[in-house]
């Protein structure tokens, strides 16, 4: 049965029942109680759960980031909100350092389960300090998943893969998506992390893309239909793993590959993926590969400023057609 | 404070090992069958093996980098210890950790962290899912003066204050963060002070003398599990060997180093021991320890290597939670 909700109601949903089916979870962050949560997600879960799991933290990212660590470590499901990823970096070290590498350096012993949550992207001109798309940096790690959940089955789904996985799972929310509204069903197959989704099945040229960039692509796609391009849209969903399987497939198919992508592209996921297709699908290429991405500024608070800073849908059919012709 | 026999022989066994252990390594070292960063505990025996002794097996232990002696204070196999070091696949990481990350999940020891201060944070979070569990638990968390300085020392003392949680901070001051003395480091040097402006229960203790460092543990021990919070412990102490390997120690004096070593915690334990009437067969546990130690050397000697096709092994866990 399917209804139609927002992203963040989806979310929402999904901590809430995490909360209800397991005492060991718990959520942990700036603001995640008396306040609702910087984007509302966890509106009213105070009341209900109590302030033994739903925590209030004073401003110190380091510090419950690790204590984060340190409670899944020691049994617990805790469920880290960082307001802004932008401010994770304060974290940096727990999440580089501790996180990803404990089970390793303990040669298998300590297992770090814990789920990091936090908004990201830009487009509601907050000016560089509240707009990056740094999930890319992340994907860099061994050791940590990184998701980028782009639908509304996704908000929902992933916290309950991210919960269930042994390993430190990071999730990357755009914030423009929290207000908008999908198809929902809480019975829908999921797709494992390390999955991406054909999102829009086409045979002249692939869209590999994530976020909030999904629906970018997509509309670009329903564009290009009408000059007679049919483009494959490929939600990647997850950035580490990164699903190689499923993008070559598509590679085969079309032989044309552009990637849409909001991070800058020095040294980006985006650069990541044109390497691995190099790698694995040289010969199948009828055409350079090319990417739409984030204009390598940091990013300004004028709203026609940060709207020529991102990547946008025009640019994105105009960029497929280049490809096309090439 | 009253000490029995077997008492008086564990601690100073423990030391020992210790003591010795770490003269080996630092011989295996020159060998080069030890490599990498190797930070040396000798000096500071008493503070690990009397906070240590305070514990219960549940208790867990946060430590740092120059953690072999509290690891062997806890009880982990001196062999497994040794063949880390020596990087091979018995050793307790299977050669993923080397000397500045052992771990054991049957004794509690989580690090073995190489990041200064970060292992506070890590502890606050041991001891939040303790009382969340509602587990009479103490998570103790070492740590040097040097992590003093970073943020992460006032958010974890911070939290750990706030939500009244089960931690024992111990502070090992040894008077320098590599090269550079307290002073030169903190606008105020004496840390339990800070530690109490965050309404910790804060104690500054000898921390060349065992007896005094676990009369003050197992007091603290005893506050935290009575449900009334974080305590710390300022331990003053010195190392006599160099921060590592590496170091020409250029900025000390060798006097200042012998001035600390007449408070060496061996020979004061010895005094504390006539002064009670104990007595000990210190040549007996000499013995013992040197074939602990002989042995640990044979045994990481004899050790297998790690295949290099289980490189990627331990990355990403597998299926359900360990
Ligand atoms: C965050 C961080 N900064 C710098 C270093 C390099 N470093 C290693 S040990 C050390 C000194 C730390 O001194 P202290 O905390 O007093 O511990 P001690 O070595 O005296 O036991 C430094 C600066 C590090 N490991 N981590």
């Amino acid at each position: 049965m399917s209804e139609n909700i927002t992203y963040r109601e989806a979310v929402k949903r999904a901590i809430h029942k995490a909360l209800k089916e397991d005492e060991r979870v718990f959520l942990m962050g700036e603001d995640v109680g008396r306040y609702g949560g910087s984007y509302a997600v966890s509106m009213g879960f105070l009341e209900e759960f109590g302030k033994e799991r739903i925590i209030d933290t004073p401003l110190c990212e380091s510090g419950f980031t690790g204590a984060g660590i340190g409670a899944a470590v020691n049994g617990m499901r805790p469920i880290v909100e960082i307001m802004t990823v932008n401010f994770s970096f304060l974290a940096l070290d727990q999440i580089v350092n501790s996180a990803s590498a404990l089970f390793y350096m303990s040669g298998g012993q300590f297992n770090v389960p814990l789920v990091i949550r936090m908004a990201t992207g830009g487009g509601n001109q907050l000016g560089a300090q509240h707009s990056h798309s740094l999930e890319g940096w992340y994907a860099h790690i061994p050791g940590l998943k990184v998701l980028t959940p782009a639908t509304i089955q996704d908000a929902y789904a992933m916290v309950g893969l991210a919960l269930e996985d042994p390993n430190p799972v990071l999730i990357f929310e755009n914030a423009t998506l929290y207000n908008k509204k999908g198809d929902f069903d809480e019975k829908a197959p999921v797709l494992a992390i390390g999955k991406a989704f054909v999102h829009r099945e086409g045979k002249d040229i692939t869209f590999l893309a994530y976020g909030v960039n999904l629906l970018k692509a997509l509309e670009a796609a329903d564009i290009l239909a009408k000059d007679g391009i049919d483009a494959e849209v490929i939600d990647l969903r997850s950035l580490r793993p990164l699903d190689n399987e499923t993008i070559m497939a598509s590679i085969k198919k079309t032989h044309r590959a552009l990637i849409v992508d909001e991070d800058w592209k020095s040294g980006s996921i985006s650069a990541e993926i044109m390497a691995r297709i190099n790698e694995d699908a040289f010969y199948e290429l009828d055409a350079p590969m090319a990417r739409v991405c984030s204009r390598e500024v940091p990013f300004p608070y004028a709203a026609h400023l940060e709207q020529a800073a991102m990547p946008q849908v025009d640019k994105i059919v105009q960029t497929a057609h280049e490809v096309m012709e090439s | 404070m009253k000490l029995d026999i077997n008492k008086a022989k564990e601690f100073y066994s423990q030391m020992l090992l210790i003591r010795r252990f770490e003269e080996k390594c630092a011989q295996e070292y020159s060998h080069q069958k030890i490599r990498g960063f190797l930070h040396l505990y000798i000096g500071e025996e008493a503070v690990g093996v009397g906070v240590i002794d305070a514990l219960s097996d549940e208790d867990a232990i946060v430590a740092t980098y120059r953690e072999h002696g509290q690891a062997l204070a806890r009880g982990i196999p001196a062999n497994s210890i040794m063949a880390e070091l020596y990087g091979k696949a018995e050793g307790v990481s299977h050669g993923r950790g080397g000397s500045m990350h052992l771990y054991s999940a049957q004794k509690r020891f989580y690090g073995g962290n190489a990041i200064v201060a970060a292992g506070l944070p890590f502890a606050v979070g041991m001891a939040l899912a303790d009382k969340m569990a509602k587990r009479n638990r103490v998570t103790l968390c070492l740590f040097g003066d040097g992590a003093v300085a970073e943020g992460e020392f006032h958010e974890s003392l911070n939290l750990a204050a706030l939500w009244n949680l089960p931690v024992l901070f111990v502070c090992e001051n040894n008077q320098y963060g590599m090269g550079t003395a307290l002073k030169y480091a903190e606008s105020e040097t004496n840390i339990s002070k800070k530690a109490a402006a965050y309404k910790i229960s804060s104690h500054q203790v000898d921390g060349m003398d065992v007896l005094e460092v676990s009369k003050m543990a197992q007091k603290a021990i005893k506050s935290i599990k009575a449900g009334k919070g974080p305590q710390f412990i300022e331990a003053i102490t010195y190392r006599f060997r160099a921060h590592s390997m590496f170091d020409a120690e250029l900025y000390r004096d060798k006097s200042e180093v012998q001035e600390w070593k007449k408070r060496d915690p061996l020979l004061v334990f010895k005094d504390r021991l006539k002064e009670m009437d104990i007595v000990i067969n210190t040549q007996e546990i000499e013995k013992e320890i040197s074939k602990t130690v002989e042995d640990a050397v044979a045994f990481a000697e004899a050790g297998t290597l790690e295949p290099v096709e289980d490189l990627e092994k331990f990355v990403y866990s597998q299926g359900a939670v360990k």
